[in-house]
C-alpha cells in the first residue's frame, strides 16, 4: 500500500494544453511509424515510464478498459490510474489499452484485433522498452516514404499482426520520455 | 490562471477533455486503418450540421497552442464558413491564424486541397458531408459496412461504367472515389477530381471528419490513394480550359465568375492564397487591374 498522497501526484498540471501537445506527438508517431518523438508532463509511479504515463493520460479514461501487464500491475500504478484516469482494469482479452514490457504482454495474440466490420474495435498496446533507436528491422507502408527503422523487440509477432490487416492491434513503444508508433498497417522486414 | 481561460473562459479548443480523448482515439484508429471510417460520438457544435462540425471537432482534437491555423472554403480564405471557423478557434484556442499555405501547421478545408504542395508537419483536416462512398448506391448502413468488410466494390465500378455508357466518359467530377492502399474505397469529400492526385503520396497527415454522420477517417503521410478507373478509361483530372484571369495561372483549379447580365464571365483561381501570392510576385492575368497609386 502506498500513501494516498503519492497517487495524487504525477498527473498533468494543465491537462488541456499538456494533453494537446502530447497527443500531437503521439499522432505524428503513429502516422509516421518508426519516428521517435518526445512527450512530457506526467510522472507516473515506477515501473511506468514518463511516455507511458503520458500516453495513458492522453488516451485512456473511464470508457476504456485497461490491462496492466507484469510489473506494471502493482499497487502504485493501480492507485495512480484510479485517481488520474479512472479506467476500469481488465483482462488482456477484453482490454482497449494494455501497458507493460513486451515479455509481460506476451502472448500478444490474446489481445483484441477488432471485428471484420469494425476493425477499430481493437487493442492498443503500450510497450515499455529500455530504449528506442532508429535502427533494426526496416518498416514500410502507410506513413513511410521509403523505409524507416526501429529496434522492435521482435518481428514475427508484428508480421503476423500485419497479415491480419485490416484487423490487428496497434502499438506504441515507450522508453523514458520517448515514444514511437507501429500501427497494424506497417510491414515489418523479416530478419 | 492559464492564458486560454483568461482569453475567453472556454476550455482549450472548446471541447471538453473527455470528448477530445474520444476523438483522439478515433483519429489514431483511423490512421492505423487508412480509409476505414471510424465511428465516433460526434458532439453538438455551436454551428449547424453542414458547416463543418466534423472538421471542427477533428481540428479541436489536434490543435496545440503553438499552431498556426488556416481555414479555407472552396479554396477561399475569406468566405463566411472559413472566416467563422477561423474566428471560432482564435477565440476558443487562442491560436495564430494565417492565410498562407506554407506557414500553416493545421489547415481545415471545405472541398479543396491547396494548390501549394503541403509538407511534413502539416495536418489537412477535411469537412465531410457524406463519408460513405457507397451511400448513394446502397442506402443501408448495415449493407455498406458489409460491403467494406468483404471488399465488395463492384457496385462502384458499375456506377462509373454507367457514366461511360451514358456520357462516353466518367462524368463524376467531384467526390471521386479512391482506393486506399489497395483496400478500402474512400470518399475524399467533395473535392474536385482535379485534386485527387494530391491525395496520394502527400507528406502531410490528412484527416477527414463528418460530424452529422459521426465518422472520422484518415490518410497517413505517403499513403497511396488510387482514383478508381478502367484500363480503357483511365482516370483523368478536369478543370475549366482557361487561364486564371487575375494571376494568369495555367495549372490551377478555376472558379467561373459571372460579371454582368450579358454573358460576361471570368475565370479565377479557386485557391485565393495561391492566386494572391502569384500576383504579389508580379504575375498578371487577362483582367488584372491593380489599384491606382494612392488609393487605399
Amino acid at each position: 500500500m502506498i500513501a494516498a498522497s503519492d497517487a495524487l501526484a504525477g498527473g498533468f498540471t494543465e491537462a488541456p494544453l499538456q494533453s494537446a501537445r502530447a497527443f500531437r506527438e503521439i499522432l505524428e508517431a503513429m502516422a509516421r511509424p518508426g519516428t521517435i518523438r518526445r512527450v512530457q508532463g506526467a510522472s507516473p509511479p515506477p515501473p511506468l515510464s514518463v511516455a507511458a504515463g503520458v500516453a495513458l493520460l492522453v488516451l485512456t479514461d473511464p470508457t476504456t478498459r485497461l490491462h496492466l501487464a507484469g510489473r506494471a500491475d502493482c499497487a502504485d500504478v493501480r492507485h495512480w490510474v484510479a485517481f488520474h484516469i479512472g479506467a476500469p482494469l481488465a483482462a488482456a482479452e477484453d482490454a482497449d489499452f494494455a501497458v507493460g514490457t513486451w515479455d509481460a504482454l506476451h502472448p500478444v495474440s490474446r489481445f483484441r484485433i477488432g471485428q471484420p466490420d469494425y476493425p477499430d474495435r481493437s487493442a492498443t498496446l503500450i510497450v515499455e522498452c529500455d530504449r528506442l533507436a532508429p535502427h533494426g528491422p526496416a518498416l514500410t507502408g502507410p506513413g513511410i516514404e521509403t523505409a524507416t527503422w526501429l529496434n522492435l523487440p521482435e518481428t514475427a509477432a508484428f508480421r503476423a499482426n500485419r497479415a491480419l490487416f485490416p484487423l490487428g492491434f496497434d502499438t506504441l513503444f515507450t522508453a523514458g520520455d520517448r515514444i514511437a508508433g507501429l500501427p497494424r498497417s506497417t510491414r515489418v522486414e523479416n530478419i | 490562471m492559464t492564458e486560454h481561460l483568461e482569453a475567453g473562459a472556454y476550455n482549450f479548443a472548446y471541447l471538453d477533455e473527455q470528448t477530445k480523448r474520444m476523438i483522439r482515439r478515433a483519429i489514431l484508429k483511423g490512421i492505423a486503418v487508412p480509409g476505414y471510417q471510424v465511428p465516433f460520438a460526434s458532439r453538438e457544435m455551436p454551428m449547424p450540421y453542414g458547416w463543418g462540425t466534423g472538421g471542427v471537432q477533428v481540428t479541436a482534437a489536434c490543435l496545440v497552442p503553438e499552431d498556426r491555423l488556416k481555414v479555407i472554403d472552396q479554396g477561399a480564405d475569406d468566405t463566411t464558413n472559413a472566416v467563422s471557423i477561423r474566428r471560432f478557434f482564435q477565440r476558443t484556442a487562442g491560436v495564430a491564424v494565417t492565410e498562407a499555405t506554407p506557414e500553416a501547421t493545421v489547415i481545415q478545408t471545405r472541398h479543396r486541397i491547396p494548390e501549394t504542395p503541403l509538407k511534413q508537419g502539416q495536418i489537412l483536416v477535411y469537412q465531410v458531408p457524406i463519408p460513405e462512398p457507397l451511400r448513394f448506391l446502397e442506402p443501408r448502413e448495415t449493407e455498406t459496412r458489409k460491403m467494406h468488410e468483404l471488399e465488395e466494390y463492384g457496385l462502384m465500378h458499375v456506377k462509373l461504367y454507367e457514366d461511360i455508357a451514358r456520357h462516353g466518359q466518367i462524368a463524376t467530377s467531384y467526390a471521386y472515389p479512391v482506393r486506399v492502399e489497395g483496400r478500402y474505397v474512400m470518399d475524399p469529400s467533395p473535392i474536385p477530381k482535379f485534386d485527387n492526385p494530391k491525395l496520394s503520396g502527400n507528406p502531410a497527415i490528412q484527416l477527414f471528419g463528418a460530424g452529422r454522420e459521426q465518422r472520422i477517417y484518415a490518410l497517413p503521410p505517403w499513403t497511396k490513394a488510387e482514383s478508381l478507373d478502367f484500363d480503357d478509361h483511365p482516370f483523368e483530372t478536369s478543370k475549366a480550359p482557361h487561364d486564371c484571369d487575375l494571376c494568369g495561372a495555367k495549372d490551377s483549379y478555376l472558379d467561373e465568375v459571372i460579371t454582368d447580365d450579358a454573358g460576361g464571365r471570368m475565370f479565377v483561381c479557386s485557391d485565393t492564397d495561391f492566386c494572391a501570392g502569384r500576383r504579389a510576385r508580379g504575375m498578371k492575368g487577362r483582367l488584372w487591374a491593380p489599384k491606382p497609386e494612392g488609393v487605399a
